[in-house]
């Protein structure tokens, strides 16, 4: 890439990180919410359940906006990536908003529904596995490769159904889990946070070894990922980021045990996910859709990107600002009963 | 069937379906606003009241209009990449401000408007609401600007068959976007106070929340007589921009197929469009031009004036154009009649207008699809007006996997909002209940509030509702 010079180099690279941070966002704020829908099939009785709901109603609104940032930042800022992604993964993409559906709409009709709404505690559950999950096999068959052929999409519908991809799901699934049940250590109390930390356990040995496994997977079928990592002196640079993962595992799990922490197992495992997410951009960088289009093939219009670009300078700070303000105000724990039902 | 069919009946199937929400959120937004403030100023409590109660459903329609909003983000990409490569530069920042300056506002402060009744003081709950009005006004100003450029481009060069931002001022003000953006925004606010003054006026007929009534009905009345005749002229300026910037789109709409003369005004007609005719026409002589030009011997451009594939099918537009106009003047009348009857007095005891009001809930949505038929047909064949012809404008995607996915949303949508729109009307039907929370603000009695409030709501949820 050394031909390019100056903003032509730059521009792009400013870009992606805007894309990565909105993804970041959105897989650690949607993560948790998502993940109290996989966990209400472990939590039956309903008074759980409404504290679960209600500790994160106020917020999930404004978390599901960053999956609008994402897809809306991709087209804007990488319109020849998003002409080529939004296409390969058309039927995980679909099952995923259809499933969003369900599981959004569920956080109100479950209360105007009442005493009749179990069908809507299936819809959050079911509709929050499948976004899940669906997520993950967009993860894996992009990591996976796509076909491109002369800048548009020449692969199959179902392309992105591999081993890996199904890996990638079923991690996914463990992870968010993991951080609505580290949130729920955080924001409830007594048996319901008791339960929280019990199955958080459980979920942080899965998600490690989900971990090991992509970490092990990726590099052997993959031999730009292995290049990537393993040759001299990234080896060095890079050693880091699985060092500063065991340490988030280790700290997160002894957050867990006993009773003393309960902010710290939340944010040990959104380091984690951050982390996990750091790996695979370094796996991937500089390609947005593997193995054909780079963030510098894929970039729109540099005047565009400026416009954007001004925009998400002056905008962000103010959105992070009242995101906090708001998640400040629900601080604490949630009292049962509590929502405005 | 072709793909791109499908991916048109897909997307204007999405659309369609998320417009209600917005276009009803956007009126109750500032309606919720409105009503907090006012408690704020006279300390009322039916204000606040109503503001609970209105809430609740703002809550569920805005919770539908998020869920079916997102797919359409995605569908640029999924059904018109084509699209997405040739508009791209231009649309994409567009949609781009609307989710950071809009959808992050008024997502993040529903989360204090909903739930901060008893956690928050009533200052910042009606600031809030403030937020969430302005972030679904502002929401609408960029879609509208993205939709107006699409049917005027302005500011833009084309290279390589793609267009390139030369001037984003001319873009985002592109000549049709202000009389678009006042004409929707216009029509949100009317469809909105339509539907509360149903409220009101059912609730009097059956002699519940009489107060409560009163107020939507008179906060109802008032918009309908302003904004009506408001919409009026709006809509007669938009429609003359139209005539400068997409003439054919005029002739379409109007069913005007020759220009032999002045203008007919075309009251019923049906279009033939292979004989290129009108069958059946009941017309008024000069009206046409009277309208359309201001002038009675006024010339209008016709049909025939363009290429045969380079003008819009007439039938749906020339009808829907019709539903819309139709009730305008329907809205109109029913805005100057209640504030007639308020004048005398004999507004909350005329029963057949109270009635009539009842059931016209629905007029508005009505007239805002049949409006956006009309304006989208009216843009084909082409998806950038001049620029782009739709059937160049869709995804190397398999007509099977288009078909699955219509069919999907169909099921999909056909379920969810038909049970959530029941949800509506039971909460409706439940009305305004429960007392005031006006103490709910002093620090000392937090801790027992929510436990109250969510008794009192389990009590009001299992009372049973008045026969509406």
């Amino acid at each position: 890439m050394s031909t390019l010079a100056g903003s032509a180099y730059w521009l792009p690279v400013i870009c992606a990180a805007v894309i990565a941070f909105s993804i970041a966002m959105y897989v650690v704020l949607d993560g948790f919410d998502l993940g109290l829908g996989i966990l209400f099939a472990f939590f039956p009785e309903e008074s759980d359940r409404d504290q679960m709901m209600n500790s994160v109603a106020p917020f999930w609104d404004g978390n599901e906006t960053w999956l609008i940032l994402g897809g809306t930042g991709l087209f804007v800022l990488f319109p020849h990536a998003y002409a080529v992604i939004m296409p390969a993964l058309y039927v995980p993409l679909f099952s995923m908003l259809l499933a969003l559906v369900f599981r959004g709409v569920a956080f109100e009709f479950r209360w105007v529904a009442k005493p009749h709404h179990r069908k809507w505690d299936i819809a959050f559950s079911a509709g929050s596995i499948v976004a899940t999950l669906c997520q993950g096999f967009m993860l894996g068959g992009l990591l996976g490769g796509t076909r491109v052929a002369a800048g548009q999409f020449a692969g199959g519908a179902f392309d992105w159904l591999t081993p890996f991809s199904l890996v990638c799901g079923l991690g996914l699934l463990v992870g968010y889990a993991l951080l609505a049940a580290t949130w729920l250590v955080m924001k409830t109390s007594g048996s319901l946070e008791r339960r929280a930390r019990r199955s958080a356990r459980l979920l942080l040995v899965g998600l490690v070894g989900f971990i090991i496994l992509v970490s092990v997977w990726t590099p052997l079928e993959f031999p730009g990922v292995a290049q990537r990592w393993f040759s001299w002196p990234n080896i060095l640079y890079l050693s880091p980021v699985p060092v500063a993962t065991a340490f988030f595992a280790i700290t997160c799990w002894r957050g867990l045990a006993g009773s003393r922490f309960f902010f710290s197992p939340f944010y040990k495992a959104v380091a984690l996910f951050v982390l996990a997410f750091v790996g695979l951009l370094i796996s991937t960088m500089p390609y947005l859709v593997p193995p054909a289009i780079t963030i510098w093939d894929a970039a729109g219009a540099p005047s565009s990107q400026r416009f954007v670009l001004i925009g998400v300078a002056i905008l962000v700070p103010f959105i992070l600002g009242y995101t906090v303000f708001v998640y400040y105000h629900f601080r604490g724990k949630v009292r049962a009963d509590e929502g405005y039902h | 069937m072709d793909a791109v069919l499908l991916a048109r009946l897909q997307f204007a199937f999405t659309i369609s379906v998320h417009i209600i929400f917005p276009a009803f959120t956007i009126g109750l937004s500032a309606f919720i606003a409105t009503l907090l403030i006012l408690w704020q100023r006279t300390g009322k409590d039916h204000f606040h009241r109503l503001a609970r109660f209105w809430t609740k459903i703002f809550a569920v329609s805005f919770a539908m209009g998020v869920v079916s909003g997102i797919p359409m983000s995605y569908e640029f990409g999924t059904n018109w990449s084509r699209f997405s490569e040739v508009a791209g530069n231009i649309i994409g920042p567009l949609v781009g401000y609307e989710v950071l300056t809009a959808f992050f506002l008024e997502a993040t402060f529903l989360g204090v408007l909903l739930f901060g009744w008893n956690r928050t003081p009533p200052w910042l709950q009606a600031t809030a609401a403030v937020l969430v009005a302005v972030g679904t006004a502002t929401s609408a100003f960029w879609i509208l600007s993205a939709n107006s450029w699409m049917q005027t481009p302005a500011g833009y060069t084309m290279k390589d068959g793609i267009a390139y931002p030369a001037d984003w001022w001319a873009i985002v003000f592109n000549p049709s976007f202000p009389y678009r953006l006042s004409h929707m925004l216009t029509a949100a606010y009317l469809t909105t106070s339509l539907v509360v003054l149903a409220v009101g006026a059912r609730y009097l007929l059956v002699d519940a929340f009489k107060v409560e009534a009163r107020t939507m009905m008179r906060m109802g009345v008032g918009m309908l007589a302003v904004l009506g005749p408001v919409q009026l002229l709006l809509g007669d300026q938009h429609g003359l921009n139209t005539l400068e910037h997409q003439p054919a789109k005029i002739a379409g709409l109007e069913a005007h197929w020759r220009d032999t003369g002045p203008a007919d005004l075309v009251l019923f007609a049906l279009p033939d469009e292979v004989a290129q005719m009108n069958r059946a026409q009941i017309a008024v002589p000069h009206l046409g031009s009277l309208i359309l030009t201001h002038s009675w011997n006024g010339r209008v451009p016709a049909l025939e004036d363009f290429a045969a594939d380079a003008r819009p099918r007439v039938t749906i537009i020339f009808f829907a154009f019709r539903v819309m106009v139709g009730i305008g003047v329907l809205l109109i009348t029913l805005g100057l009649t209640g504030a007639f009857l308020w004048k005398r007095g004999q507004l909350f005891t005329t029963r057949w207008y109270l009635r009539a009001v009842g059931w016209s809930w629905p007029l508005g949505f009505i007239a805002i699809l049949s409006g956006w038929l009309v304006t989208e047909n009216g843009r084909q064949p082409y998806i950038v007006y001049g620029i782009l012809r739709t059937d160049q404008a869709t995804s190397p995607v398999a007509t099977g996997a288009l078909a699955g996915s219509l069919t999907a949303f169909v099921l999909v949508y056909g379920v969810v909002f038909s049970i959530g729109i029941y949800y509506i009307r039971k909460m409706i039907r439940h009305g305004p209940q429960g007392a005031a929370v006006a103490t709910a603000a002093l620090p000392h009695e937090l801790p027992n509030q929510p436990l109250a409030s969510a008794r009192e709501s389990v009590r009001e949820s299992r009372s049973e509702p008045p026969a509406i």
